[in-house]
């Protein structure tokens, strides 16, 4: 964690379905650089925070600021010239793909030329199409993909598809990363690759990122910052071992009446 | 005794992206188009008239696949589309503009109209995106019918057989290096949006369309670029079948010819280039084969033609059943299979 400036600021945002509220005044920030966790019971709402910042959904109330731009009224598609880029807890690859179009997609935003240059495929687009694809070839390479480079993405192993979802929004080069649930339904050798690869991303290639995950142990080891939100509301935030410790983030996990852990 | 390489070695991108990467396939391709171009000096000009008839087939089904087969946007407004670029080419046609800047024009003007049906895009997906197609293809179908001035309503509008710089394309030879110009183009330019940004943009909305938005694809705007492009080709394809049958009336763009483009596609194989040309070929043989089989045997059973003529649409739609059973992936793959037997032959692995 170097410095102080945070490049995401999330500030009294608020998210309702019609009269159910899924956030209510969330504030939190991302320190540049960092690695900061959105950690909660199932439905506290950590989806919904992610949703509102990659602009799936609309905040009802308050702000996102990113490096000091406002994000809100900003389409989906516009983020990623913000420097954002996200992957989903459930794969939302491009099935029909192989795993290099998939990443290629992920440069789409990058890519500086249009349809009437793809139909003649001259010139510009050859040397756009060869320039993009050698940025492609390192991130297959960071990731250990090249086995799979020109396999669709849809008939790959559950583990190498979260990878290629990895692959494709490091293909964006984001400055901010949102990972949703990247551990989920991985064996432990897996989640170690991928905690391994996120530590990479954000040392070596100074990537920002933003994790939403369950897996206690593997959030603990990477983040620099928790942030615990709870039916909505942020019920703390700070360091991996003050939230470990936050009576009130053992009880919103375990349960009040749980003697068993307040007597420890 | 020299030695070969094993297989396929790249050494640039550019190479590896290349349309035929290996030397076998340029000679065949260049084998294949020989024998194409010296087709009409032997051919008679009834099978000349089927050869025209599958490469316009062509041309609408690889629009078509690009649309509902790679961008996912079904459409039964196909036909529809395809008459809008014959009435346009033939209107400037007859208003005196050369036979490509026709061609052109009436492309231009089926895009217009493609992308304004395509609007409901946006909202719609899948089986009510196809109804509201559908609502194109019976608007069109009524203005074809009932804008007399421009249409010649349901007498239908008669056309010049193209002439480019005094030489007239009159026969079904003659007209048939015409068309098959166009196609290519039509085909190269199909395969070149595939393998490039909107290409992927347009699987990525099919496949994934949140997560192709967060990538930064605007989902809109490729939408509509699908719907343009497609019923632009789609244009190209009609103002061919105009100058060609040199005569064009409503029925011959109705409900029934969007439906057997879709199944042109199925049976071709969804989102391939080179499976629409299969479904195209396949289509338009289909009731020329029953023809034949019918004529044949009419020294055995000569009442069969009675029976099976009339059964042609039950064929189709038999074709159409089994292929979604057996086959659902389209003669394409069975092209793959194929191809990759004889990679190994004699060998099993």
């Amino acid at each position: 964690m170097n410095g102080s400036s945070p490049l995401l600021e999330v500030q009294e945002v608020s998210l309702t379905f019609k009269n159910v509220a899924a956030l209510s005044r969330v504030s939190c920030s991302v320190q540049k650089g960092s690695i900061t966790s959105l950690i909660g019971p199932n439905g506290a709402g950590k989806t919904s925070m992610l949703n509102c910042i990659s602009g799936r959904y609309t905040p009802t109330k308050g702000k996102i600021n990113m490096s000091g731009r406002e994000l809100s009224g900003v389409a989906a598609h516009k983020r990623t010239g913000f420097g954002l880029a996200r992957t989903f807890q459930n794969i939302a690859l491009f099935r029909g793909l192989s795993v290099l179009d998939n990443l290629m997609v992920g440069r789409h935003s990058r890519l500086d030329y249009g349809l009437l240059a793809a139909i003649f495929y001259l010139g510009k687009a050859r040397a756009e199409e060869d320039r993009h694809r050698h940025r492609v070839e390192e991130i297959i390479d960071f990731l250990n993909l090249s086995p799979y480079r020109h396999q669709i993405a849809g008939h790959l192993p559950y583990g190498v598809q979260k990878k290629v979802e990895l692959g494709r929004a490091l293909a964006a080069e984001p400055e901010l990363l949102l990972l949703d649930e990247p551990m989920a339904g991985m064996n432990l050798e897996e989640t170690e690759d991928m905690a391994r690869s996120i530590l990479d991303i954000n040392e070596e290639w100074g990537v920002t990122v933003f994790l939403v995950e369950h897996d206690m142990g593997v959030v603990m080891d990477l983040s620099d910052h928790v942030v615990v939100l709870d039916f909505g509301r942020v019920l703390a935030s700070g360091t991996p071992e003050a939230i470990q410790n936050n009576p009130k983030v053992i009880s919103a996990y375990l349960g009040d009446d749980d003697a068993l852990y307040k007597g420890r | 005794m020299s030695m070969q390489k094993c297989g396929l070695f790249y050494t640039t991108y550019g190479r590896e992206d290349g349309l035929f990467p290996s030397r076998f396939q340029k000679i065949c391709l260049a084998l294949f188009f020989a024998v194409l171009l010296i087709c009409p000096q032997f051919m008679n000009s009834y099978v000349m008239s089927i050869m025209n008839l599958i490469l316009i087939a062509i041309i609408g089904a690889v629009s078509l696949n690009l649309l509902t087969g790679v961008c996912g946007q079904m459409s039964l407004g196909h036909g529809a589309f395809l008459g809008v670029g014959a009435y346009g080419a033939a209107v400037f046609s007859n208003m005196g503009a050369p036979f490509f800047l026709a061609l052109l024009g009436g492309g231009a003007v089926s895009a217009m109209i493609g992308m304004i049906f395509g609007i409901p895009s946006l909202r719609l997906k899948g089986i009510y995106l196809a109804i509201s197609t559908l609502a194109a293809q019976l608007i069109l179908e009524y203005v074809f019918l009932h804008a007399g001035g421009l249409t010649g309503g349901a007498n239908g509008l008669p056309v010049d057989a193209p002439e480019i710089m005094g030489y007239s394309f009159d026969t079904d030879s003659k007209i048939f290096y015409l068309i098959l110009f166009v196609t290519v183009l039509c085909v190269l330019v199909v395969t070149n949006v595939i393998r490039s940004r909107p290409g992927r943009a347009f699987v990525a909305i099919r496949d994934y369309h949140q997560s192709a938005e967060n990538v930064g694809v605007n989902l809109f705007a490729f939408k509509l670029q699908a719907f343009g492009l497609s019923s632009f080709l789609a244009g190209v394809a009609g103002g061919l079948w105009a100058h060609y049958t040199m005569y064009i009336t409503p029925e011959q763009f109705s409900m029934g010819l969007s439906i057997s483009y879709l199944a042109m596609i199925i049976i071709g194989g969804m989102g391939s280039v080179l499976g629409s040309i299969f479904g195209a070929i396949f289509i338009t043989l289909l009731p020329e084969m029953l023809n034949l089989l019918t004529s044949s045997l009419s020294g055995v059973a000569p009442d069969l033609s009675a029976i099976i003529v009339p059964m042609k649409e039950g064929v189709f739609g038999l074709m159409l059943v089994l292929f979604l059973i057996f086959e659902p992936e389209g003669l394409v793959r069975k092209w793959r299979l194929t191809k990759a037997y004889w990679k190994l032959y004699p060998f099993a692995y």
